[in-house]
């Protein structure tokens, strides 16, 4: 049968003649089990990358400020809100469902928070609880709606975006604007760890990245099962130390144009790594993350497998709008101010995120890390057509069409993987 | 004589004024695959619907291993062993094999997925039914065939320890070559002591793999048979009504022509 790597640890004479995993192989045959897939139309964040990859390029060669590390360290900045959007947004659009409100419930919940802690005096940790409350219960209602009630979310949610606006003028008050007075909040955007801090970061991410996988292959191995070729994971190492070990060098070079340097990486990318981090344990490896998937899949076989689909469906509901919080926070702070209309244009944005990233629209399939590149390629065609200098009509219109683009390739892909079943 | 594992005695079931199962029996034994025909509103499935604890009965007895049991609820059925394959199969796609086999009840470690485990059980579970035709129990259920899939969803109930598997229509929507695999598998469902309760229009599947044959007529069980002591001709004189066993009296059949063409 199978040629499977046989270890010492794994005795069990019965194993070598089970059905295959999709693990056996080296690294050779993994890559092209992997293409094989890749063409079967699981493309994942594959067409985001290379977007990405395109971008930069012509940008770069568009702009002369594009590719300097001042740039890049503004794109960590600009794209934080979005990035967190776009995960918020994950945890519906897997379950085939929308929210066109997450913008506003960000808006509104800044707004919430500003008010109380500028106009009422409450002190700013508690004044942001606030806002989160205000966030969590939109969700929560949302998701009544919606899960109990039985109203399609796009309905539900495009009357809260419509609601929301008013709600957030009515508690800024007309053509209002108030500024965060908090400097914690400010630092999370204007905040850098010291050079050092970046490596250490890095380090935690290849130590966390190195013990999950030895941790998984032990478990396989102590059940009996194959693991992937080892090449495999220290291929993964490389890039990310690669990969991650360049960006924290740019970032840690200085990149003022005064006398004082700016260096360092900016905290909100270790903030934002983590918040991908856990939500990626959530998705991976708990079971509300895998009825999330199934409920995308089929809605009728989570049910008859006992899943809570409702339940399951409130909860990503709740998730989301407290993400879109999150979002809203890291927005605002980078601005310093909530005015009565924040949150209000990057709702589209966000979905364009995930879909360019390779979540699917139709439920069922997509990974936060899509949704995190993808806000990418949002975030570099804003952050370059700014710097072209270009109206700022063109910039909504390349935006719209790339997420019909995304949207198209979606589609596609869709009808190819189910047109091979037969 | 082994007991039988289920023994339903004049179950009824009625919507509004439409009587729709009229005093059934039905004996399913361990180990032996019971067919269950009858025509298009015969009332096979409603008769599965009140063993899945879907729409429990009106009126009548189950017995459980000789003893009386309740299925109000599917966790009832569930809770004694009794697994419904339908016809739709209730897959998710977008998960593999082993996902879809532990969909519901995922085995834990330290509070995470123990996924080696469940790969080693789906794969043993496979294995011990003698499934070749599947190369990878980590594909994605959307690249499976009909007759894979139909393999995946009696898989998943074999793991589940199920002791009655109820199917409906395994192979209403596959291939020569397809068909003859879930029979096969069928057959080695029933070799491993489990009861198949297997509803097919398809007589030809029913000669094939069935030990006993049940016969619905317009809510009515007018014969349980052995196999090899019945042929094809009766069968279907029974299914079309236009045969009726010794002593069997048909209840209320009034409105339907049965003497029509026989």
């Amino acid at each position: 049968m199978t040629t499977t790597e046989r270890t010492a640890a794994a005795p069990d004479p019965v194993a070598s003649d089970l059905i295959g995993s999709g693990v056996e192989g080296g690294l050779g045959e993994q890559l092209s089990a992997w293409w094989q897939r890749v063409r079967g139309g699981e493309m994942g964040a594959l067409p985001a990358i290379a977007g990405l990859i395109f971008l930069a390029i012509l940008f770069g060669s568009l702009s002369p400020f594009f590719l300097t590390p001042i740039n890049f360290a503004n794109l960590m900045n600009q794209s934080a809100a979005l990035v967190v959007l776009g995960m918020a947004l994950v945890f519906v659009l897997l379950l085939g469902e929308i929210d066109l409100s997450a913008g506003v419930t960000g808006g509104v919940s800044m707004a919430a928070f500003v008010v109380l802690n500028v106009k009422g005096g409450v002190p700013w940790p508690l004044a942001l609880a606030a806002g989160f409350a205000v966030g969590i219960a939109t969700g929560a209602l949302i998701g009544f709606l919606v899960a109990r009630v039985g109203i399609p979310s796009f309905v539900v949610t495009l009357g809260l975006f419509l609601g929301y606006q008013g709600l957030a003028l009515l508690i800024i008050g007309a053509g209002g604007l108030y500024p965060i007075n908090a400097p914690e909040v400010i630092a999370l955007q204007n905040g850098r760890l010291p050079v050092w801090g970046g490596w250490v970061m890095l380090g935690v991410m290849l130590l966390i990245s190195g013990a999950t996988s030895v941790w998984d292959r032990r478990r396989r191995a102590r059940a009996g099962v194959p693991n992937r070729a080892i090449s495999l994971v220290w291929i993964k190492l490389i890039v990310i130390a690669v990969l991650g070990g360049a960006a924290v060098a740019i970032l840690n070079l200085n990149r003022s144009q005064s006398v004082i340097p700016i260096e360092g990486v900016p905290i909100i990318v270790p903030v934002v790594l983590a918040i991908l981090w856990i939500g990626t344990f959530v998705l991976d490896r708990t079971r509300f993350g895998r009825y999330v998937y199934a409920i995308g899949g089929n809605a009728e076989a989570a049910r008859r497998s006992g899943i809570k689909v409702r339940w399951i469906k409130w909860w990503c509901f709740v998730i989301c709008s407290g993400l879109a919080v999150v979002a809203g926070l890291f927005a605002q702070a980078r601005i310093g101010s909530v005015d009565g209309a924040a949150g209000r244009d990057i709702v589209l944005s966000g979905v364009a995120a995930a879909v360019v990233g390779g979540v699917s629209l139709f439920g069922g399939r997509g990974r936060l890390v899509h949704a995190a590149i993808g806000a990418l390629v949002i975030a570099v065609i804003i952050n370059g057509l700014a710097l072209l200098r270009l109206e700022a009509g063109i910039n909504l219109l390349v935006t719209g069409g790339v997420l019909i683009l995304a949207a198209t390739v979606d589609a596609l892909s869709r009808l190819r993987s189910g047109g091979a079943r037969a | 004589m082994t007991e039988p594992i289920i023994r339903l005695r004049g179950v009824k079931k009625a919507f509004g004024p439409v009587s729709v199962l009229k005093g059934v029996d039905l004996v399913v034994m361990p180990g032996q695959v019971t067919a269950l025909v009858g025509d298009n509103g015969a009332g096979k499935s409603t008769l599965i619907k009140g063993l899945a604890g879907v729409q429990p009965y009106d009126d009548g007895e189950v017995l459980f291993d000789g003893e009386h049991a309740t299925l109000h609820t599917p966790r009832d059925a569930a809770g004694l062993g009794i697994e419904v394959v339908y016809q739709d199969l209730a897959l998710c796609d977008n998960l593999d094999i082993v996902q879809n086999m532990f969909l519901g009840r995922e085995e834990l470690a330290a509070g995470t997925f123990d996924e080696g485990r469940m790969e080693r059980d789906a794969s043993d579970t496979l294995r011990s039914l003698s499934v070749r035709t599947v190369k990878s129990v980590r594909q994605k259920v959307s690249s499976l065939s009909g007759g894979q899939r139909q393999t995946v969803a009696i898989a998943r109930a074999v793991l589940k320890k199920a002791r009655v598997v109820i199917l409906d229509e395994p192979t209403a929507a596959l291939g020569v070559a397809q068909t003859e695999q879930v029979l096969n598998l069928v057959r080695r469902l029933s070799d491993q002591g489990v009861a198949v309760v297997l509803i097919s229009h398809n007589l030809t599947d029913v000669f094939a793999v069935a030990d006993d044959i049940a016969v619905l007529y317009l809510g009515q069980m007018v014969a349980q048979v052995r196999t090899a002591e019945t042929t094809r001709d009766e069968i279907v004189g029974y299914i079309t009504g236009t045969k009726v066993p010794a002593g069997v009296d048909l209840i209320g059949t009034s409105t339907i022509a049965i003497g029509g063409d026989a």
